[in-house]
Order: structure tokens, then C-alpha cells, then sequence
């Protein structure tokens, strides 16, 4: 009895150390290109944090209006996040490569499943960059055009423009990442729906008073300034 | 292309005109256009007329012009070329209608060389810098000595003008000829708060008019332009009447000036402000880049040669909406604070929030600040901190309130108070100048 149990605990022992010595290169290897993707991961930032500074990324997405949602989340700028999610999505593939080597079953369609995903992750986020972009740029030319034309509540018709674009926008990220597709397609649908309802209420009822002003402004008072000169610029 | 080459050939085979080359490589005339050029040949006088929709007062425009040929230069070769952008009332068609016969019995004199008249299209719709082109080449084709550019609209005109804008290009020789005219006290407030001032400081030559639709220029000038000019990018070529004159002062040209008389009164619309913007100040700050080399070396100012009074103001009661100038005025600066936060500086704007506050009674805009504003605007244009039409756009407002201010000041202003107002604005603009350079340097 005693010998057998000395048997298996000697076998035991042994299966583990086999096992060890059968791991701990891969280990080794894991531990290797950890430190490797942080280096590598390190070099990548650095020199992307010099690029998006050259190119002046940060003005860019100040006028994106990302910059100020930053601020509000107390983060740091542009360039710096995107240099940083950079640095740790590098790492982590290095990681996840170290981890792939260990030939753990089932976590190597994981691996996998998150290198397919890479892409269309930097396409979304491109595109979450350039419609930031353009809401910016067509909100601020409404809002310019409204104010040149002494159109009322310039900045409401500025936001409405801006978040129809952003609501636009966040729908075809989504839809690009693959995250509940058909919610986000439906959940669009509402939302868009719901603002257009919203707005033809809001011009129709609830906005009244405001609308009548507007086209008493629009065309009684245009009528009376036909007899006064605007100032000539030229 | 191949009429042009002949032409080149023939005409000056010996030394091919740089420009003429420019043009035969890539020429934008239509060849109905060069086949009458080339029957016309080599002329002395050429006067241009760029139209779109002028059917109402382009009659009496060509008929001051050619009175005004008839009479002052009866012995010159002379040419009409009329640019015109697609109009569909009949304006071309009233161009090359007009006979000299029609002008000959009231000036009772008789021209002793045949006065061409040719007509173009260059497109459908109006762009200034495309007729400008148009006209520009002909007269480098044509080879013509003096050249003159006539408004359509002013059919106020009288034929002396074209003597006057002439002459000094045709018997002094001077390069450019800029006009000066006899305008309301409240007319031209762009001009005389921004164009002029600007380019004053900025150039150190006292134009009164930069921004002209009525200017002689000799055909050298015409060349080097042409040549000279991005008339291919959209953006840059809009302004070139402007970017004319800035290129006859930046190639060190011989300019002078010439008092025409009274400026028509063209009806305008609030939503003129915009374009007009867009016509004159975006181009004057786009110049900025090209230009720094010459306008960075220069402090005061010259006057320039003028024949005649140097400013004639009329004082006519006019009605302005004094309270939609204040409300945009204030709306702007209210509703734009995100934009000009890019654009102005923090104590500029600032100042104008607290001028934004002001009743209409105590309303004041100081021209210390309306420079300082200006030139923020210009060396972030120069940045281009958010999109140039952006910017340009965003001076809409800021100048309706300059504009208000302009109008109380000088409401119950003479003559002599309204001149003086402006001249104490131009020195503004010009102790200033630093600001704005250490401002472009240290946007850098």
C-alpha cells in the first residue's frame, strides 16, 4: 500500500515535471515576446505620437469636436490616446501571440477571431474620425450660414445637423465592428425616425409661436426693409 | 490651337511673347473666339467687358465707350471684348449690336480706323477671374499697348472715363490706373474699413480703390499677370480684380489714379456681404502668403499719383436698418463664440463680447479693435485654423457691428469728418503692423 503510494506520487511528480519541462520553453517564449511587443509596442507609439504631432492630428480633432470630449472625460489629447490605444493594441497582439505559442485548446480560435477583428476595428475608427470630422464642419456651416442670414436659434439648427450626422455615423460603426447589427439597424431606424417626428412636431405644435415668428420675420419684415437701403460693402 | 501657333509664327516669329507660348500650349479661347482675334490683329486700345444678364444697362455702357473712343482716340486702333458668362437676356448680342453709326451723329466725329467689337463665351455661369482671363489673353494676343476694363453694371458712365483711365497707360506710361470715385459717405464701407486701409499698411501704397471693376492697365502688366496668376485653382482665381491690383504694386509697377465721378448706386442685399467677402478679403489674405517678402519689409505709406480730388464724399440722407446690423452684430458673437475661439484671441474677443452688450445708443466698435480683429483673422486665415471660407464666412458678422459703428460716428460728419475718420482708421491699420506680424510669426 505504502510503496504503491509512493509509486503514484513519484509518477505524479514526474508527469509534472515533464509537463513543466514540456511548457516552460514555451513559456520562455511567451515571456520573450511579451517583453518583445512592449518594446516593439513602446517604439510604435513613440513614433506615432510624432507623426499625429507633425501632422497636427490634435487641431484636427479639435475641430472634430473630439477634442472636447476628451476634455470633458479628463483624458489626455488626441494624439496621446491614440498613440497609447495604439501602443496597447500592439502589446496585446504580442501577448495574445505568446499566449497562442503556450497551444492552449480553444484559446487559439480566440486569437484568431481577435486578429480577424483588427481591421475592421481601425476601419471604424476611421470612420468615427472622419464623420466626427465632417458633423464638425457641416454644423459650423450651418451655424455660420444661419447667422449671416439673422435666421433664429442659429445654434439649434447647428446641433440638429450635428447629431443627424453623429446618430449617421455611430450606425455605420457599429454595423462595420458587427456589434448587434440588427439592433443598431433598428435602434438607427427609431432614432432617426423619432428626430424627424420630433422636429415636424416641434415646427408644427410645439414650435408655434417660434415658426410664425420666423416667417413674420421672413417676410413682413422683408417686406418693410425694402425701403431701406443695406449698406453697400463695395 | 493651331491658329494660334500661326499667329505666334507670323506675328512675332523672332522673339515668341513667354505668355503667347503659355497660351498656345493650353489655350482656353474657343477658336471662333481666336479666328476673330486674328482678323482683328495687332490693335493699340483694348477695352474689356465682362457681362452676365446686363441687357438693362449694357446699351449705354458700349455707347459711352465707343463715344468715348470717337472722341479721345479717333486715331487708334481700338478693340471691344466682351467676356460673357452665359447670359440669356441678349447681352452679347447687344454688344456686337451697337454701331458706331449710332454714336457717330452726337459726337459729330468720325473714326479713322475700324472699331471691332467681338463677343465670348467662356462659360454658363459668371466667374470674374474666367473673364478676366479672357479679356487678359486677347490683349497679350492683340498685343495691345492700353487696355481698360469697364463695369456693365455702371450705366452711369460717361466716355470720358475711358480717356482718363487711358491716357496715363497710353501717352505716361503707367502700368495701372485704379479709380477713384465720388461715393456716399455710407457706400463702400468694406473698402473704405478693410480694403483700403489693409492694403495700405500692408503694401505701403495709398490705392483708394484696390478692389475695382473700372481700371486701365498697359498690355506688360496683362502679360505678367496672365502668366503670373493660379487661374486653374478655383479658390485662388476667385478676386482677381483684386489680386490685379496687388500685382501691379507687388512687381513694382508705375500706378496712379484717376477721379472718374460719381459711383452709380448698385442696389444691394444683405446676402451680398458674404461674396463680397469672399471676392476681396479671402484674396487679400491668401496674397498674405505669397506676398510676405514684400509687404513684411514695408512701414508707412506713399501716396500715388492722382489726377483730380483724392476722395469726394456725398452726404445724402440714405436709410439703414441700423438694428439688424446691431442684432447680427450681436447674434455673431453670441452664437459663433466656438468658432472665433480657433480664430481671435482671448482679450480681443473679450472686448468684443462687451461691445456685443452695448445698447444701440452707446454702441462703440474701436478701430484699434476692429484692426487687431482684422489681423487675428488674416494670420489665422494664413494658419488656416479651421477652414478658410470658414473664416472668411465668420468675418460676416464682426464687420456688420465695424459697420454700425462707422455709420454712428459719422452720421452728422461732414465731408472733411468722414475722410478724416478713415484716414485715422488707415493709421491704425498701419501702427498695427507689428501685431500683425508678430502674430504670423509666432502662428508659425
Amino acid at each position: 500500500m505504502r510503496e504503491m503510494i509512493i509509486s503514484e506520487l513519484s509518477q505524479a511528480v514526474q508527469d509534472l515535471a515533464r509537463g513543466f519541462a514540456h511548457y516552460l520553453p514555451r513559456f520562455i517564449v511567451m515571456l520573450i515576446l511579451g517583453l518583445a511587443g512592449w518594446a516593439a509596442a513602446f517604439v510604435v507609439k513613440v513614433i506615432l505620437r510624432s507623426i499625429l504631432r507633425l501632422v497636427q492630428f490634435d487641431r484636427l480633432s479639435e475641430n472634430a469636436g473630439a477634442s472636447q470630449l476628451l476634455k470633458k472625460a479628463a483624458l489626455p489629447p488626441a494624439s496621446e490616446v491614440v498613440s497609447r490605444f495604439v501602443f496597447w493594441l500592439v502589446w496585446l497582439g504580442f501577448i495574445l501571440l505568446g499566449v497562442s505559442v503556450l497551444g492552449i485548446f480553444g484559446l487559439q480560435e480566440q486569437i484568431g477571431k481577435f486578429f480577424f477583428f483588427l481591421p475592421r476595428l481601425f476601419v471604424a475608427m476611421f470612420i468615427l474620425f472622419v464623420g466626427l470630422l465632417a458633423a464638425s464642419f457641416f454644423s459650423r456651416a450651418a451655424l455660420l450660414a444661419a447667422v449671416n442670414a439673422n435666421i433664429p436659434s442659429p445654434r439649434v439648427l447647428s446641433q440638429s445637423i450635428r447629431t443627424i450626422i453623429i446618430v449617421f455615423v455611430l450606425s455605420i460603426v457599429f454595423e462595420e465592428l458587427g456589434i448587434a447589427e440588427q439592433t443598431m439597424l433598428v435602434a438607427f431606424g427609431i432614432a432617426f425616425g423619432a428626430l424627424m417626428l420630433g422636429l415636424a412636431i416641434a415646427f408644427g405644435f410645439g414650435g408655434k409661436d417660434l415658426a410664425q415668428q420666423f416667417l413674420e420675420k421672413k417676410f413682413l419684415r422683408a417686406q418693410k426693409e425694402e425701403n431701406e437701403d443695406e449698406l453697400s460693402p463695395l | 490651337m493651331r491658329i494660334v501657333e500661326t499667329m505666334s509664327h507670323d506675328a512675332a516669329q523672332a522673339t515668341p511673347h513667354l505668355s503667347e507660348m503659355k497660351l498656345a500650349e493650353d489655350t482656353f479661347l474657343t477658336d471662333d473666339f481666336l479666328r476673330q482675334l486674328v482678323n482683328v490683329g495687332e490693335v493699340d486700345i483694348l477695352v474689356g467687358l465682362p457681362t452676365h444678364n446686363n441687357a438693362k444697362t449694357i446699351g449705354s455702357v458700349v455707347k459711352s465707350i465707343q463715344s468715348g473712343i470717337l472722341r479721345w482716340f479717333p486715331r487708334e486702333r481700338a478693340v471691344i471684348i466682351n467676356a460673357d458668362g452665359g447670359s440669356r437676356d441678349g447681352t452679347p448680342e447687344l454688344v456686337t449690336g451697337i454701331s458706331i453709326d449710332d454714336v457717330r451723329p452726337a459726337t459729330n466725329l468720325n473714326a479713322l480706323r475700324t472699331l471691332h467689337s467681338i463677343s465670348t463665351r467662356y462659360g454658363n455661369s459668371p466667374t470674374s477671374s474666367a473673364a478676366m482671363r479672357t479679356i487678359l489673353a486677347a490683349a497679350e494676343l492683340l498685343q495691345a499697348k492700353a487696355c481698360v476694363m469697364m463695369s456693365p453694371e455702371s450705366s452711369g458712365i460717361e466716355d470720358e472715363w475711358l480717356s482718363r483711365l487711358l491716357r496715363p497707360v497710353r501717352n505716361e506710361g503707367f502700368d495701372l490706373v485704379t479709380p477713384i470715385y465720388r461715393r456716399h459717405k455710407f457706400e463702400g464701407v468694406l473698402l473704405t474699413n478693410l480694403l483700403y486701409p489693409m492694403t495700405r499698411a500692408l503694401y505701403g501704397v495709398r490705392i483708394r480703390e484696390p478692389y475695382t471693376h473700372d481700371v486701365g492697365f498697359s498690355g506688360r502688366l496683362a502679360g505678367e499677370f496672365l502668366l503670373q496668376n493660379s487661374w486653374e485653382d478655383e479658390a485662388a482665381a476667385s478676386g482677381s480684380e483684386l489680386r490685379f491690383t496687388l500685382a501691379g504694386l507687388t512687381g513694382h509697377h508705375r500706378i496712379c489714379q484717376v477721379f472718374l465721378g460719381e459711383k452709380e448706386h448698385i442696389e444691394r442685399h444683405a446676402s451680398d456681404l458674404v461674396p463680397a467677402l469672399r471676392q476681396t478679403v479671402a484674396p487679400l489674405f491668401s496674397a498674405l502668403e505669397p506676398d510676405f517678402p514684400a509687404w513684411s519689409a514695408v512701414t508707412g505709406s506713399q501716396p500715388v499719383p492722382t489726377t483730380g480730388p483724392d476722395h469726394e464724399v456725398s452726404l445724402d440722407p440714405l436709410r439703414v436698418n441700423r438694428k439688424r446690423l446691431r442684432e447680427i452684430f450681436s447674434t455673431g458673437v453670441a452664437e459663433l463664440a466656438s468658432v472665433f475661439q480657433a480664430i481671435l484671441s482671448p482679450s480681443t474677443l473679450t472686448e468684443l463680447r462687451g461691445i456685443a452688450r452695448m445698447d444701440e445708443e452707446e454702441f462703440r466698435f474701436p478701430a484699434e479693435l476692429w484692426v487687431r480683429t482684422v489681423y487675428e483673422f488674416a494670420a489665422s486665415y494664413h494658419k488656416s485654423v479651421i477652414s478658410r471660407d470658414h473664416i472668411i464666412q465668420s468675418l460676416a458678422p464682426l464687420f456688420r457691428g465695424r459697420a454700425l459703428a462707422f455709420l454712428i460716428e459719422n452720421r452728422t460728419g461732414s465731408a472733411e469728418d468722414v475722410e478724416n475718420n478713415i484716414e485715422a482708421i488707415c493709421l491704425e491699420f498701419e501702427r498695427l503692423k507689428p501685431y500683425l506680424l508678430e502674430m504670423w510669426k509666432s502662428r508659425e
